[in-house]
């Protein structure tokens, strides 16, 4: 299969869905030329500038816009340069396009995408470093994705334009470069479908976006001392796919769950509550969680570094879970 | 005082009263069931402001939308909105207008164009530069309406939304109901400028301010506005300088101690009603007939919504959908 990178797995995916639908427009800062990352790159030169259009550095004005254009039929992507940013825009996210087909009987869909780049690691700072995808899980009437791969950012993102509701897209500054296998063709993920991104019969590890990668990596180096880890990716976490999870706790009896967001009321305190809902009586150990420490995300490189989970840490709790204290 | 229009013909005129008086006697009807306890929750009424719902609709078609606030029940009634379904949602009916999600202030009728009540300050003005957006790549020449008071012109939403439709000459006019007051802060304390129609200059777009209780002088500035949109060249701005006679919500007293019992006695004597009635030299006999039609047709509304089925609990869980 022919290898490509995330951020260009993106852009076929907004080509394709332009293409396969003209009420699809994009909207957001710097998407005519794409210079900070790229993924709407070449978008204008190929659908014209009324169906790609920069924007103002108005992120509540535009996320609003996009949330009118989608009652009259269109169905916008925008993009949110950093993630930070979201929260100049709850209003329309949270108040508006969550709630209208619901608030007016059902009178109207939204089917709004609002996609944007969170993360830590490349040195940028509290405010332009942030995954918010718990904040947003938390609100009825809007769906989530948190794609870690090439394959799943494209048909995950092909998924979201077509689905008539409102989608917050995570995406991470990390993976934009790393590259991989994506299908040839019309390559739809559907919603809540978690996928097993590595087998393994000892413990299951759960990675949420770009810490699936870190899973895998933690994985590889647990296999190096004879555990034999699974990784399940839950690609969406509104819907979350509940099921897949508990199903590979049910095998391994052990479980760790790891993301890039603050411990606090963070994603894994949700999968969590599933988890032993659903497999309580197949655990072997308490649950272990991996996450960001509480602190804001410090510009430092090492400050940031200690801050963020990475393989390390999840090698360490899952080891915990076998009764290893490091 | 008002003058005729050239534009409207007598029978238009009785018309656009016609228009104005059902937004009266449903606002009244609601404010008596909302006092006999049959609506829950919050109703602001916009009692005294229905020449500027009347006057911004008058050129409007099916096609064009309109986006309101929590005060939109006279909006809703100006661009078409179904009586009996919206008085059934005030009630919480089954069978209301938004199956009892949304109350008084989220009314929608989108089959006639009403893209919603939105009762967050400010929020509906982004939703109209993208339906702006729409509408100029469709190319059909539609238009939309957003509604908003004085005090929503402070917010952030209505500045980024007034340059986005400048800058890509969306068809769009935000229509300001300068009522005097966002809630009980009077707009001589709360915004910068006398007139908020002075904000289009930061925009480069048109803005008037015009007499908000006469349907005339509201519907020439609006049919201007509407005309210029259509033809492509952008959005304007209109402020209508209006008073509403009841307090900002049921739950708040009709004067004071925010403003004076004289103060609204001033401007009831423009009332928009009156001031129509003068113009076309009405007389008792067309008035007696407007009043009996509209107020068969609220009693009608009443009585619908009132022997409707109540919404079934477990609908609260429908168009859920993550």
């Amino acid at each position: 299969m022919r290898e490509i990178s995330y951020a260009d797995a993106l852009n076929e995916a907004l080509h394709e869905e332009m293409e396969h639908d003209k009420k699809v427009i994009c909207l957001g800062e710097d998407v005519e030329l794409a210079y900070v990352f790229g993924v709407t790159k070449g978008l204008m030169d190929k659908f014209g500038a009324s169906r790609v259009r920069d924007t103002p550095i108005s992120e509540l004005g535009f996320v609003g816009a996009g949330v009118g254009a989608a009652m009259a039929g269109y169905r916008p992507v925008i993009e949110i340069m950093f993630m930070d940013f979201v929260m100049l825009a709850m209003d329309p996210l949270v108040n508006q396009a969550a709630k209208l087909r619901y608030m007016l009987g059902g009178q109207i869909c939204i089917p709004l995408v609002v996609r944007t780049p969170g993360g830590g690691g490349v040195q940028y700072g509290p405010t332009h470093s942030q995954v918010l995808e718990a904040w947003f899980m938390q609100v009825p009437g809007l769906k989530v994705a948190c794609p870690s791969d090439p394959a799943d950012a494209k048909g995950l993102l092909k998924a979201a334009i077509r689905d008539d509701n409102p989608v917050f897209f995570c995406e991470h500054k990390m993976l934009y470069k790393t590259k991989g296998p994506v299908p040839d063709g019309d390559h739809i993920v559907p919603f809540g479908q978690a996928a097993v991104k590595r087998e393994g019969s000892d413990i299951t590890l759960i990675g949420v976006g770009y810490q699936v990668q870190n899973c895998l990596r933690a994985a590889d180096r647990l296999a190096g001392e004879g555990i034999s880890a699974e990784v399940v990716d839950p690609r969406t976490v509104a819907p979350l796919d509940t099921a897949t999870l508990a199903e590979s706790v049910r095998k391994t009896n052990r479980c760790v769950i790891v993301e890039e967001g603050h411990l606090r009321s963070g994603v894994g305190a949700e999968i969590a509550a599933a988890i032993q809902e659903e497999a309580f009586d197949y655990l072997d150990a308490p649950i272990g969680r991996v996450a960001a420490l509480n602190a804001p995300i410090p510009f430092e490189v090492e400050l940031e570094d200690y801050v963020l989970p990475n393989e390390g840490n999840v090698v360490e709790a899952a080891k915990k879970a076998f009764g290893v204290i490091a | 005082m008002a003058k005729k229009a050239k534009s409207l013909s007598k029978k238009r005129l009785h018309e656009m009263y016609r228009d104005m008086l059902r937004i009266r006697r449903f606002e009244e009807k609601a404010d008596e069931l909302f006092m006999a306890g049959l609506i829950k929750g919050a109703v602001h009424v916009s009692i005294g402001q229905e020449a500027c719902s009347v006057g911004a609709c008058s050129d409007l078609n099916m096609d064009d939308a309109i986006l309101t606030t929590h005060r939109g029940h006279g909006h809703s009634i100006a661009k078409g909105t179904r009586l009996n379904e919206m008085m059934a949602e005030l009630l919480g009916k089954s069978n209301g207008l938004c199956r009892a999600k949304g109350g008084s202030m989220h009314i929608a009728d989108v089959s006639m164009g009403h893209y919603g009540a939105h009762s967050i300050v400010g929020a509906n003005m982004p939703m109209a530069v993208g339906m702006g957006l729409a509408y100029q790549i469709e190319g059909k020449g539609q238009v939309a309406v957003v509604f908003f008071g004085d005090g929503a012109s402070n917010q952030g939403s209505f500045h980024e939304s007034m340059n986005m439709c400048s800058i890509w000459k969306l068809p769009v006019i935000f229509f300001c109901e300068n009522n005097g007051y966002a809630v009980s802060f009077g707009v001589g304390r709360s915004t910068a400028v006398e007139d908020i129609s002075t904000r289009a200059q930061g925009y480069n777009a048109p803005g008037v301010t015009v007499d908000g209780m006469d349907v005339v002088a509201v519907h020439e500035a609006t049919r201007e506005a509407v005309e210029r949109a259509r033809k492509g060249e952008g959005p304007s701005l209109i402020e209508a300088k209006t008073y509403r006679f009841y307090g900002h919500s049921r739950g708040d007293p009709h004067f004071g101690p925010y403003r004076t019992e004289s103060e609204v006695k001033e401007w009831r004597k423009r009332d928009p009603l009156l001031l129509a009635e003068k113009l076309l030299k009405m007389t008792k006999a067309e008035k007696k007939a407007h009043q009996k039609a509209v107020g068969d047709e609220m009693e009608a509304a009443s009585e619908f919504a009132q022997n409707s089925p109540k919404a079934t609990p477990e609908s609260a869980l429908e168009d859920v959908y993550a």
